[in-house]
């Protein structure tokens, strides 16, 4: 009893070890961005600033993040390519999962290795080749448009593995349902196939523009002259920093911890939904059969 | 491929093929080739391509076996990327069999949120937090100096700031894949294994482990993988005060591509990389006898 209690004990403190290590840096940067110090730094804490999101120095000079044009328009970067990753990647990734679905050959398994293989390989290295194409063979120089190309050769990979976990669960009768009563295929598609792969869709869109949003690896080597935001961030700390850097993780983690939320409270609303629906069913069969009963007896 | 136009009708079907070609063969097939082309040919400039000096060589291959910086660098980054893989298998194991099996209901879906939040919050920042806490003014120098146990600020740049930097950026990237392949564990397999007497080290070793091969496998290429190919762990710990030595393989690529002027060069250095990740891949697949499918799941 004493050492199931011991190993309850340490499995406990290793819970929390292991959750401290996790957030304990976090919550220290988040801190950090409130401090009035010179350097991004929690101790020893000078009091409470709101000046590195958008305040000025003793010396009168705009340090805010809000002030800052380049970070400005470093995000602004950002957004815009993650929306051509989403717009580039959703439909590559949902017709490579319905080419994968629907091939019955013996190459099945080598497309698919290819096709996945990208998720498999370093950034760096799909921005090398992708600049090496597009760069040297086709004249298309380092830009937002490459980075777009760049980012959607693997973002286009984990969006067909999403799509591709969805479809195993399609209800194919459905479908054969339909085309035996004689609607098209193009309409059986439009009216059954993607209405099911609608929250799929939706997911697949949401990851591809945050795989895209805090890429570096890639983006590195094809954005030519460009900035976006993780190359904004990862310059400031090797360059000149300021706890303004601190400021855009305290953003994005509040960004982070409200969507993390919001997820939660939406999926345990569906449960619960789905739960109420299956007890009113319920009800509803104990009711026929009781009346079944009755009738009979 | 009849199946596919059964089922979608020429249009559609059409469109799906066509779509995937175009992502399997222009951004996934055709940049590696050319990627790997170029590494085997010299650099020449753009008046001599095509000449008679632009022939097939391993001259480029040769540079980063002959130059004893980069081989040592190269291979450096290849024990270290193993050592962080597993480092972080063995941190996150114990976690992961801890939300999978023990925890239920409400309390493993907050861990799980828990474990989402730092998931999200990008690779650069995850860094950044850990660059506050080591930095000359940081976390550790502030506290060590508030207590009055050293008087100049320590340095803790190198190696070890790097890979600690790496287990912190990747550590979810191994529980995640562990977690789906443990939970998928029938708890009554590990009931009997208790009730018939075995010890908690045999039950892991003969009934957990081996079901959660394929999530070791997966957890363990995707570390080894992101830990080979990051440009931005080892670029923010190098500004940590005495980081300089700490070189990483990416930056050596990157330094051909931009620095140095090289892209031949460049590519050679980035397709050994890119071979290193691919026996790593095949190793794993081995050990753990699992396949591709089970793999990109």
């Amino acid at each position: 009893m004493t050492s199931d209690r011991l190993l309850r004990g340490l499995v406990l403190a290793y819970l929390v070890a292991f959750f401290g290590y996790l957030f304990l840096p976090l919550v220290f940067m988040v801190a950090a961005g409130f401090n009035d110090s010179r350097f991004p730094t929690m101790l020893p804490w000078e009091g409470f600033t709101l000046k590195w999101f958008h305040g000025f120095d003793a010396q009168g000079r705009a340090v805010g993040l809000f002030q800052d044009a380049r970070m400005g328009q470093a995000i602004l970067n950002s957004v815009i390519i993650g929306l051509g990753v989403i717009a580039l990647s959703v439909p590559i990734g949902l017709a490579g999962a319905l080419f994968i679905a629907n091939l019955r050959s013996r190459a099945k398994s080598f497309v698919y290795g290819v096709m996945v293989s990208p998720i498999l390989t370093p950034g760096v290295i799909l921005g090398i080749s992708t600049l090496m194409f597009w760069s040297n063979g086709l004249g298309v120089g380092g830009g937002l448009l490459l980075t777009v190309v760049a980012q959607s050769t693997f973002i286009a990979a984990y969006c067909m593995l999403l799509f591709l976990a969805r479809l195993e669960r399609f209800d194919r009768s459905l479908e054969e349902a339909a085309l035996d009563l004689g609607a098209s295929q193009a309409y059986v598609v439009w009216r059954i196939l993607l209405p099911y792969m609608r929250p799929a869709i939706l997911s697949a869109a949401m990851i591809a523009f945050l795989q895209s949003f805090e890429n570096y690896n890639t983006t590195l080597f094809v954005i030519g002259t460009q900035d976006t935001m993780t190359l904004n961030i990862a310059s400031r700390v090797r360059l000149g920093l300021t706890p303004a850097v601190n400021a855009i993780g305290v953003i994005l983690i509040a960004l982070t911890v409200v969507g993390a939320v919001a997820y939660e409270i939406l999926r345990r609303r569906e449960a619960a939904v789905r739960a109420e629906a299956e007890k009113r069913l319920r009800a509803a069969e104990a009711a026929e059969v009781g009346a079944l009963r009755l009738a009979a007896g | 491929m009849s199946e596919l136009f059964r089922r979608l009708g020429p249009l559609i079907g059409a469109w799906v093929v066509a779509t995937t070609a175009l992502w399997v063969v222009f951004l996934v097939v055709l940049p590696q080739l050319v990627m790997i082309d170029g590494s085997f040919r010299p650099d020449l400039p753009p008046s001599r391509i095509g000449g008679p000096e632009d022939v097939y060589t391993l001259a480029n291959y040769a540079t980063l076996w002959q130059n004893a910086i980069h081989r040592s660098i190269f291979l450096r980054t290849i024990w270290s990327s193993a050592l962080v893989t597993l480092l972080a298998l063995v941190v996150c194991y114990p976690i992961a069999y801890y939300l999978a099996q023990s925890v239920r209901g409400g309390t493993a879906a907050l861990l799980v949120v828990g474990l989402v939040i730092p998931f999200w919050v990008n690779e650069i920042l995850r860094t950044f937090s850990w660059f506050l806490i080591l930095s000359r003014n940081g976390l550790i120098n502030q506290l060590l100096q508030g207590l009055g146990l050293i008087e100049q600020p320590l340095h803790f740049g190198g190696s070890g700031a790097v890979m600690l930097g790496m287990v912190y950026a990747y550590i979810l990237f191994m529980v995640f894949p562990l977690y789906n392949a443990i939970e998928s564990l029938d708890r009554n397999q590990v009931e009997a294994a208790r009730d018939l007497g075995a010890p908690w080290w045999r039950i892991h070793w003969r009934v957990v482990v081996p079901h959660a091969k394929p999530g070791i496998a997966v957890g363990c290429i995707m570390t080894f993988m992101l830990a080979a190919g990051t440009v931005a762990v080892p670029q923010i710990m190098q500004s940590l005060p005495g980081g300089t030595g700490a070189r990483w393989f990416t930056q050596v690529i990157y330094s051909w591509f931009f620095d140095g002027g090289s892209w031949n060069q460049g590519s050679a250095y980035a397709f050994a990389l890119l071979l290193i990740c691919v026996v790593f891949i095949f190793a794993m697949m081995r050990l753990f006898r699992v396949g591709l499918r089970d793999i990109a799941k």
